[in-house]
């Protein structure tokens, strides 16, 4: 009796696997974004499950901290879904030369996307893709709309409007210049460094010189940005010293604060928050009429399981992913976080339409110490991090903390020319 | 003549204890320790002996890192040695006193911190301190001391100095604790005998209380060397895994989590996290058996 309840109840397991199975393709997207769930589940899978019926999309995202750790064990154990959301560079690059990610160069679809979207997902040697681009985000300067016409400044354009802007607000005293801290350190470099650098060492130029070892950070346009950020000092408000990141944004969405050194995935975040009106100016140029450089930072691709159990249906969707039709969904869904893909897209939130634009006036670039230069000990990014703060305490000189990255460089890295 | 029989009972009581900590204390110690000699390279775990200790102890770059997170450590400790101990000491001389009244009330409110998570206590210290919101700065102002004020998380010259005495006032409940039931175990026939020779009042603490609590205050010293040596939660919960500012509050617990599980774009390195974590081990393991065999054994102790 007990037998013939455990048969049937194997049985009954088998008939509805093999049924499930033969109805639909089931994809599992690996991801660190929980915050974008219900983008996912109510606008970007069914819009590609109305396309491809027959095709299953389920979104399981993993908390942003844990995200590495749990996706290398999953991986590990074979468990892991079959789209695999792909941080820029090293992290995923271990990941395909571990053989986790499948080799999408032949994906047709990548030709929507220009070298520098596809840089952050390629082998060193550029041979091999390995995610699909899917979105940036880019650098600027927010700035409070309402006390910019209370105290009649214009949006600065050169270093010099820039300064002088400043300069005004904090003559006026009603407003904090600019909201930034270094408690967090990071928003100094990304905020920072990054942010204005790519006008200096001229965007992609530069970060390849560096690369190639043809241009060195004690050179005068890597070490310049950390006297502009030592400037920045005085008008950054009583303690900014122990001022954190969310202290900065509070700072400015509350009205206190007139400008704010951004990255674009703010927007979503200040528009809820902020009662004024916001607008944006990209790093300003040292003279009128130079041309201009914006960091377009990669941020997020997707890439293939090498082991998944539905490569037609994942390659399926890759391919969808690559089109104008996904970047219109997400670009409009999440303002701030930019679809990668040649095609232009019509964005409707006007903040991140001002962003935007600037691609069409400036060369882009991405962060300076991301490709390959951080794979080392000691790491380049980190050490920028603690640079740019250094630089804007005034605890070292420009001078000096350009010799020191360059040193710490020099210990690991040996370009290849 | 019987052969002795097996005691069976007591391998069957200890087998619990015994396999439980196994597996959780023993097995993973070792295979950290194991761990620290391989390293990775080409995608292949390789054997490197102690050539992870080399390039930590000797690597001008990370000996610079080990030696500060050490420094930094020492500092931590001593400030814990000589606040968070000696406030306690006196905390529950006064609290022993019996004629203090709401004592209970003093010994709970002072006891509370420790029972709070690291994570509250960091947010909320970071927050009474933050020159933008903080209530710190607020009150200086109030009575007149503004500019005594400064954005004391944010300098390395006082950051350390400022979460030593965050954890101090987490944990000074701790010692209180202990010295205060030291204290009350001391029998009134002791305290009487001395009043009889005329040792009272603040002599009969020096002479007559503090010798019979010197064990506990050894014990407390230990477990402070101990605690300090592991901290990590407030360091990381306040100022993040790097450390900041410039790494001045960088203990040897969150540049083993640097190095073990990576950050921001540097990767994890295991080897290197567990040659770090076996070095903070040694120094612990040291400094317990100094301390044990090189005065707690030492100690005079007094039956009562």
């Amino acid at each position: 009796m007990k037998h013939t309840y455990l048969k049937m109840a194997l049985l009954s397991t088998a008939l509805v696997a093999t049924g499930a199975q033969a109805q639909d393709a089931a994809l599992t997207i690996e991801s660190w974004r929980n915050d974008d769930l219900a983008l996912w589940q109510d606008k970007i899978i069914p819009a590609f499950e109305a396309k491809h019926p027959g095709i299953k999309v389920q979104f399981t995202p993993t908390a942003p901290a844990d995200y590495n750790a749990v996706l290398n064990s999953k991986l590990d154990a074979g468990s892991a879904g079959d789209l695999i959301t792909c941080r820029p560079f090293d992290a995923s690059l271990a990941l395909y030369q571990a053989g986790h990610l499948t080799d999408l160069s032949d994906l047709d679809a990548m030709s929507n996307f220009s070298d520098v979207a596809k840089a952050a997902w390629q082998t060193d040697d550029g041979a091999a893709t390995f995610c699909v681009p899917m979105a940036s985000v880019i650098h600027g300067f927010i700035y409070n709309k309402d006390a910019f016409a209370e105290l009649g400044i214009e949006v600065p354009v050169t270093e010099e409007e820039f300064f002088a802007a400043l300069e005004k607000i904090k003559e006026d005293g009603s407003y904090i210049p600019m909201a930034m801290g270094t408690n967090d350190q990071w928003e100094a470099a990304t905020m920072g460094y990054n942010n204005i650098g790519p006008n200096y060492w001229k965007g992609e130029e530069g970060r390849l010189a560096l690369i190639r070892g043809e241009q060195k950070l004690t050179d005068p346009q890597w070490v310049e940005p950390y006297a502009t950020l030592a400037k920045w000092a005085p008008y950054l408000g009583d303690g900014y010293e122990a001022q954190t990141y969310p202290d900065s944004q509070n700072l400015f969405t509350l009205g206190r604060a007139a400008i704010y050194p951004a990255g674009s995935w703010e927007i979503s975040g200040f528009n809820a928050q902020a009662e004024f009106e916001m607008g944006a100016f990209k790093p300003p140029v040292k003279a009128a009429g130079d041309t201009c450089y914006i960091s377009d930072h990669t941020d997020v691709g997707i890439g293939m399981n090498a082991a998944s159990a539905n490569p037609e249906a994942a390659r399926a969707f890759l391919s969808w992913v690559a089109s104008p039709e996904f970047a219109e969904i997400f670009g409009n869904a999440l303002p701030g976080f930019f679809p990668l893909s040649d095609t232009p897209v019509e964005l409707s939130d006007p903040l991140a339409k001002e962003f935007v634009g600037w691609r069409n006036d400036c060369e882009r670039s991405i962060r300076s110490t991301y490709q390959i230069l951080s794979r080392g000990t000691p790491n380049l990014e980190n050490d920028t991090w603690g640079a740019s703060v250094a630089a804007i305490k005034g605890t070292s000189t420009p001078e000096e903390l350009g010799v020191k990255l360059q040193a710490g460089l020099d210990s690991w890295y040996k370009p290849q020319n | 003549m019987t052969r002795p029989r097996i005691r069976w009972h007591i391998p069957v009581f200890l087998a619990p204890a015994v396999v439980i900590y196994t597996a959780v204390m023993i097995f993973p110690l070792v295979n950290t320790l194991r761990l620290a000699l391989f390293s990775k390279i080409d995608q292949e775990r390789v054997f490197v002996g102690l050539d992870n200790f080399r390039t930590l102890f000797f690597d001008p770059i990370w000996s610079e890192q080990f030696w500060n997170a050490l420094g930094n450590n020492f500092w931590f400790f001593l400030i814990h040695m000589l606040v968070q101990n000696p406030i306690g000491i006196v905390l529950a001389a006064i609290l022993s006193h019996p004629r203090l009244r709401f004592s209970a009330l003093y010994r709970s409110a002072i006891f509370v911190p420790t029972i709070l998570s690291f994570v509250i206590v960091g947010f909320a210290w970071k927050l009474i301190l933050s020159p933008i919101w903080g209530i710190a700065p607020s009150m200086l102002d109030a009575v007149g001391l503004k500019s005594l004020f400064a954005p004391w998380l944010g300098k390395e010259e006082y950051a350390l100095t400022t979460l030593a005495l965050i954890s101090v006032w987490q944990f000074v409940g701790i010692p209180m604790m202990l010295i205060y039931a030291a204290l009350l175990s001391i029998p009134d026939e002791v305290i009487e005998a001395g009043e009889v020779d005329g040792i009272t009042g603040m002599a009969a603490f020096w002479k007559i209380k503090l010798p019979l609590i010197l064990p506990s205050i050894g014990i407390i010293s230990i477990l402070t060397f101990v605690g300090n040596f592991n901290a990590f939660d407030l360091i990381y919960a306040s100022q993040g895994a790097l450390a900041g500012p410039d790494y001045s509050t960088d203990i040897l617990g969150t540049f083993m989590y640097r190095t073990f599980f990576g950050f921001q774009l540097q990767l994890g390195d295991p080897h290197m996290g567990s040659a770090i974590a076996s070095a903070m081990f040694a120094i612990i393991l040291v400094g317990v058996c100094l301390y044990l065999y090189g005065v707690q054994s030492r100690m005079r102790r007094y039956q009562l």
